[in-house]
């Protein structure tokens, strides 16, 4: 996209955009590089000595599910657009360690071939996106099928809804903290303005993974993995 | 799982995947959340554009009609990222089938299915 300080019509098409070039600093693009470095080096590490078969099908077609949901841009109020992370839903589906990978690939494919993202952005982009929102969306999972403790009903829907939402408000909160460090826009300035509008795009990354986790419990319930037993048609029914 | 299942689920996932890319001209067009907040607190020009293009901004380039041109780069992002999260995952799954062949479990939690030697077909 075009980064214009004239006035401009509304670009006409999905403009899903991660941090551009020029947004971060040379040195926080640097850490951000590492920071995905290390993360993603432990996800190889942990999925390449317990990555069960089903478990490959299964990240290719979450991959495929999330790259293209997040071309759907959905209206959020105020003439603003949010689309789906997909982290959350990816660490439910495939454990958080393959999360990172689905997510780093689909974000790297995103920068590298679609220019969403920038080269430089392209660590914090993996970082924010797809690491720390795995690994807490599944955390907070992780707790709520231990609170459901295989009861149907609307506890492991809500903890979903919750998980995805907070996701967002996690990754909103890193690229608030990474723009204030690069002195592209003040802490005071850039980090309400960003959890305000995320707090409502969260909305909807909470009901689009509440609905894709229910409609996989239901459909085909063997392709998640339960840190503990659920029920079998457990979900919004 | 069954060969049979494993290409049904494949095919399944990615049928869904291309028909959510198929419906992607519907998608707003409004700044997305970080964009909103760029422009609102006068950030936005820092932004620089990319060194090169591919298919950027998710318009198939060469293709004049908007509609297609995202349709097309939606379809081609879909095929591009199931291939390589596959290949990746098939990458892992061979070096896991062979540190449960080895047995060794050097580190990391025990794969569920693989006390030591276990060499046959998968669960399921």
């Amino acid at each position: 996209m075009a980064y214009i300080s004239l006035p401009t019509p509304a670009l006409p098409y999905p403009t899903a955009m991660h941090i551009p070039d020029g947004f971060l600093s040379g040195p926080v693009a640097g850490v951000g590089y590492a920071l995905a470095a290390v993360f993603v080096a432990i996800a190889v590490w942990r999925t390449n000595r317990s990555l069960g078969e089903k478990s490959v099908p299964l990240m290719g077609v979450t991959a495929a599910c999330i790259f293209a949901a997040q071309m759907m841009n959905f209206p959020v109020a105020g003439g603003t657009s949010g689309h789906l992370l997909g982290a959350t839903l990816a660490a439910i589906l495939v454990g958080p360690w393959a999360a990172i990978i689905v997510m780093t690939s689909v974000i790297g494919v995103q920068g590298l071939m679609f220019q969403d993202g920038g080269l430089s952005a392209l660590g914090f982009n993996v970082f924010n996106m797809g690491v720390i929102t795995a690994l807490l969306g599944y955390g907070i999972y992780y707790l709520t099928t231990l609170l459901a403790n295989g009861q149907r009903g609307w506890i492991l829907p809500t903890g979903v809804f919750v998980a995805s939402w907070i996701t967002v408000m996690l990754a909103a909160f890193a690229t608030s903290i990474e723009l204030a460090v690069s002195d592209t826009s003040p802490l005071n300035v850039v980090l309400p303005a960003m959890m305000g509008v995320h707090a409502l795009i969260g909305i909807g990354e909470g009901l689009i993974t509440t609905a894709a986790v229910t409609f996989v419990l239901t459909t085909r319930p063997d392709l998640i993995e339960q840190p503990q037993r659920m029920a079998p048609q457990g979900g919004l029914s | 799982m069954t060969k049979k299942g494993y290409v049904a689920l494949l095919l399944v996932g990615i049928g869904i995947a291309l028909v959510i890319a198929l419906f992607s001209p519907l998608a707003s067009s409004s700044p997305d959340g970080l964009e909103r907040v760029a422009e609102d607190k006068a950030f936005l020009d820092k932004g620089k554009d990319a060194p090169y293009e591919v298919i950027a901004d998710y318009a198939f380039p060469w293709v004049d009609n908007e509609d297609v041109a995202t349709i097309l780069a939606g379809i081609v992002g879909v095929l591009v990222v199931t291939a390589l999260v596959l290949a990746l995952g098939l990458g892992l799954r061979a070096l896991s089938k062979r540190a449960a062949i080895a047995g060794t479990n050097l580190a990391g939690p025990a794969p569920p299915t693989s006390a030591g030697g276990k060499t046959g077909p998968e669960e399921r």
